[in-house]
């Protein structure tokens, strides 16, 4: 499925069309987001090299006369930490010493830099350590063969006596050494190697090694790391713009002249998404946005609430879908079943909100292409969409990657957006760079949600307390149709991104029907850290439970008896239970809830403890989670991972939705849209599986086990199920 | 109208709108990039800097209220080169992950160190009430601030510790 899906990798984004940016498509793109369960690295074979099989030292590392070591690393860092790790890959193959590497960003080229699952560049689906694992390895030996042939050839020794240690290359016999630096313009004159031995894992000594700290942890701590807020041109002009209030409505007429006597705005723009204050200064331009004056067209818009499109969503529910898959007979076996167990799931519209609100600065070039400073996650994307705006080719859109304050899926889309957006307005202005500044409100209003979400599922046991029958309906909107990722994400009618971790759920279930109906609507949405397994892995785990308590089993017991071909599940759920102390008993008003699922080939279990007073209020005592990401490539970020993962998926769940009154977003900002504060964090232990097996993600495989895990605990604690999300929906406070 | 204050140690004189909150005349007028502009709205904690001592939401102080005033930001704690104990405590525990809330809860724990350098941990977790983190190194923050909390009261007492860095 794997390699069938990146064949059809050809990144072929179209040109901007009126409804946005998405329309028409060529060809296709695959997301590693979105690669089944069976795909890569998951317990079936993997392939042997993933990327090119020739090693390109000269694409990935620069030697310095300074003996500093930078590696070019091709993935945004968004604060999952992949400078430092896939910085690590490299060093370790180099025999580098820790303290002379660096990490830059690499700069947009999608033939140096392409995401080998996706075609093109650009970072998602934490796919950034495993398409990388094997092509930053043979750069590094490669790189450090050209080193040692160069010292060999100095020295008129064989190669085979010259031995590199934490950056000193060395020949013993003679006692003689050189440090990199030394040697690296040498070095890359020689032909580069085109087979070279990769380390075996017990030999690592950089590759797992939990001492070695992150690369970015000085900047970020004295205000000199660059993020894209912090890019300052000369000439520089900021731009906030004002966008329509529903979806999908439009400009009908623009009264600028109050903004433009706000002493510092510049000018007011109407572009394709709405219109722009530009401004000296950022206070000036959102002054000046207070002052404008915009009417609106609604004719195209979102007029429903959440309620109504909810009510909408369950008449689908009770209508046929698009079938995502049908093994056996569910419908015969539920009618056969000795016990049928329903239940309704409610998952709201979610926003990602970043800690960095989205923006970004262009400055237009002379050749008719520009350059673009911005916490840019999908460069392949970015250049094909603005070089057809500005009539120019891909290659002359320039974009220097930064930092970027968190995105959670936020700053990768389809279209380019906001990024798009700032093109259009230095276009327009034509005057100088131009700054784009969202809002929190712009963000929190601004759409590309996690999709709303209603499940239906219907499971039956048989009299031993036995699963036969599994029966699942799914509404909510397709983030994939209408984009050029449709081609291949969407078959059938049947969006994989809506469906995975339900359709290829890894109980054995003998008959298992799952369905799918992806209704329209204006409002925006996007995939959102662990994309469909936020809303599938809770359906799932939370009636898993309620299966086991109906067929008097132990929950660990009951998913054990139905894994028995998943090792690696069965391992994180071992671990997780014993680590956690599973069977303990727990005082009145506790509970300990479990779950288990795979997600981005990654295999992750959760065990929660928690209190419930008698207002309803939960309290979440203690988290215990296991991890199987194969080999490891730094324990200290995999746990920042996957506790983050946990708390961010925690938090949503206790209060987090956007909703929708007659079109128009209730929440504006962080006083109405809440995020986990520091009180909230419960304390959470991870464990991870020593593994040798090819590395995977952890960016967002923490998030989707997390939720139910702690629902399943609240079960246990007061027999009260949690169907809709978030909590304050089912009666929790 | 012109507004006379310090700005880590250094005298400033800035021309602005009074209203211009004390946020966008650091980063616009002073080119200082360590407050983090989060939500506009003192809602976040992102722009935390210390006013004459005291931790301050300047995305909702108006510059008018600076006149004369000592504001610290992150870049006044210490350099690379030169770090502060606040600083060598987040880089310790390896606090951040994107890094963007990280200045501001810097500065809410250095207010409340200065104030109280016996805080415990209920009152670092009350102050931090205000600091949103979205990537969820919640923990870390807190273990940073304490292995701060901790070198603080050692540099005073001269008493060796051992969790110090």
């Amino acid at each position: 499925m794997l390699n069938q899906l990146i064949k059809q990798a050809a990144a072929d984004v179209a040109a901007p069309s009126r409804r946005g940016f998405l329309k028409g498509a060529g060809g296709a793109l695959v997301l590693g987001a979105m690669l089944p369960r069976t795909g890569f690295a998951s317990e079936a074979a993997a392939p042997k090299v993933v990327g090119p099989a020739d090693p390109r030292p000269q694409a990935f590392i620069r030697i310095a006369a300074d003996d500093t070591v930078t590696v070019l690393v091709k993935h945004l860092d968004k604060g999952q930490g992949i400078m430092t790790g896939l910085t690590t890959i490299v060093a370790e193959e180099l025999d580098a010493d820790w303290a002379q590497m660096r990490g830059a960003f690499a700069p947009a080229d999608g033939a140096l830099y392409a995401n080998h699952f996706f075609g093109i560049q650009g970072t998602g689906g934490s796919t950034a350590v495993a398409n990388s694992w094997d092509e930053l390895r043979m750069a590094g030996a490669a790189a450090r063969a050209m080193l040692v042939a160069t010292a060999a050839a100095r020295w008129s020794v064989p190669a085979s006596s010259v031995t590199v240690e934490q950056g000193v290359v060395r020949h013993a016999a003679s006692n003689r050494s050189a440090r990199f630096g030394e040697l690296a313009e040498d070095a890359a004159k020689l032909p580069v190697p085109q087979n070279v031995a990769l380390k075996d894992a017990k030999d690592y000594k950089l590759i797992g090694n939990p001492s070695l700290h992150r690369l970015d942890h000085v900047s970020k701590t004295d205000g000199t790391a660059i993020f894209a807020m912090d890019i300052r041109r000369p000439g520089q002009v900021t731009a906030v713009m004002a966008r329509s209030p529903r979806f999908g409505g439009t400009v009908k007429s623009v009264d600028a002249a109050a903004a433009k006597q706000v002493p510092g705005v510049l000018d007011v723009l109407t572009v394709p998404r709405g219109v722009a204050v530009v401004a000296k200064n950022t206070w000036a331009a959102m002054k000046g946005r207070e002052a404008l004056t915009v009417e609106w067209d609604d004719a195209k818009a979102e007029m429903r609430g959440t309620e109504e499109m909810l009510a909408d969503y369950r008449k689908l529910a009770d209508q046929p879908g698009n079938v995502a898959t049908d093994t056996g007979d569910a419908a015969k076996a539920l009618a056969g079943a000795a016990k049928v167990v329903e239940a309704e799931f409610v998952f709201p519209y979610l926003a990602h909100a970043p800690m960095e609100p989205l923006n970004a600065t262009v400055e237009l070039n002379p050749d008719g292409g520009c350059t673009i400073w911005a916490g840019s996650q999908f460069q392949g994307v970015e250049q094909k969409v603005v070089a057809a705006m500005l009539g120019c080719k891909p290659e002359q859109v320039a974009i220097n990657t930064v930092w970027a304050g968190g995105s959670f899926g936020r700053r990768a889309t389809t279209d380019a957006d906001y990024i798009a957006e700032a093109v259009s307005i230095a276009k327009a202005y034509g005057k100088a760079p131009v700054h784009l500044v969202w809002t929190r409100e712009d963000d929190i209003h601004g759409g590309r949600y996690r999709p709303l979400f209603l499940h239906k599922v219907k499971a039956g046991l048989d009299a031993s307390g036995k699963l036969v029958a599994w029966r699942q309906k799914i509404v909510g909107q397709s983030f994939m149709e209408g984009t050029p990722f449709e081609a291949v994400m969407v078959k059938n009618g049947v969006d994989a991104t809506s469906v995975e971790g339900s359709s290829d759920m890894a109980y054995a279930v003998p008959n298992l029907y799952v369905d799918l109906q992806s209704p329209k609507s204006p409002v925006t949405t996007l995939w959102w850290r662990s994309v469909g397994h936020t809303h599938t892995a809770y359906a799932k785990e939370v009636m898993i439970d309620e299966l086991a308590a109906a067929a008097g089993k132990d929950p660990v017991a009951f998913r054990l008896e139905m894994l028995k071909d998943h090792p690696r599940l069965q391992g994180v759920l071992k671990l997780a239970a014993e680590k956690a102390g599973w069977g303990q008993p727990l005082p009145k008003g506790k509970g300990r809830g479990i779950a288990v699922h795979e997600s981005f080939s990654s295999f992750v279990a959760h065990v929660a403890e928690v209190s419930v007073d008698e207002q309803g209020r939960v309290t979440i005592d203690r988290v215990v989670c296991a991890v199987d990401c194969g080999q490891v490539v730094n324990p200290n970020i995999v746990e920042a991972q996957i506790s983050g993962g946990t708390g961010w998926a925690i938090g949503h769940a206790l209060r987090d939705e956007i909703t929708l009154t007659g079109g128009l977003v209730d929440q504006s900002n962080f006083d109405t849209y809440q995020p986990l504060r520091n009180s909230e964090m419960p304390p959470v232990e991870v464990h991870i599986l020593p593994s040798t097996a090819r590395p995977t993600g952890v960016g967002e495989p923490g998030v989707p086990t997390a939720a139910p895990a702690v629902a399943n605990a609240v079960f246990a604690a007061t027999g009260k199920r949690l169907h809709h999300l978030p909590f304050t929906r089912s009666g929790m406070v | 109208m012109a507004i006379d204050l310090t700005v880590n140690g250094t005298p400033q004189r800035v021309e602005a709108d009074p209203d211009t909150p004390l946020l966008y005349v650091l980063r616009d007028d002073l080119g200082l990039n360590g407050a983090k502009f989060g939500c506009g709205l003192g809602q976040c904690g992102a722009c935390t800097v210390m006013v004459d001592g005291r931790a301050v939401l300047s995305c909702v102080t108006p510059i008018l209220l600076m006149q004369g005033r000592a504001v610290t930001t992150v870049e006044g704690l210490g350099t690379a080169e030169a770090p502060g104990p606040m600083q060598r405590a987040f880089i310790e525990e390896q606090a951040a992950q994107c890094g963007y809330c990280i200045p501001g809860m810097m500065m809410r724990a250095q207010a409340l160190l200065q104030e109280q350098p016996d805080a415990d941990d209920a009152a670092i977790r009350r102050a931090l009430e205000f600091n949103l983190c979205r990537c969820g190194t919640h923990m870390r923050i807190l273990r940073a601030i304490r292995r701060a909390a901790d070198t603080l009261r050692h540099a005073e007492t001269g008493v060796p510790n051992g969790r110090a860095g």
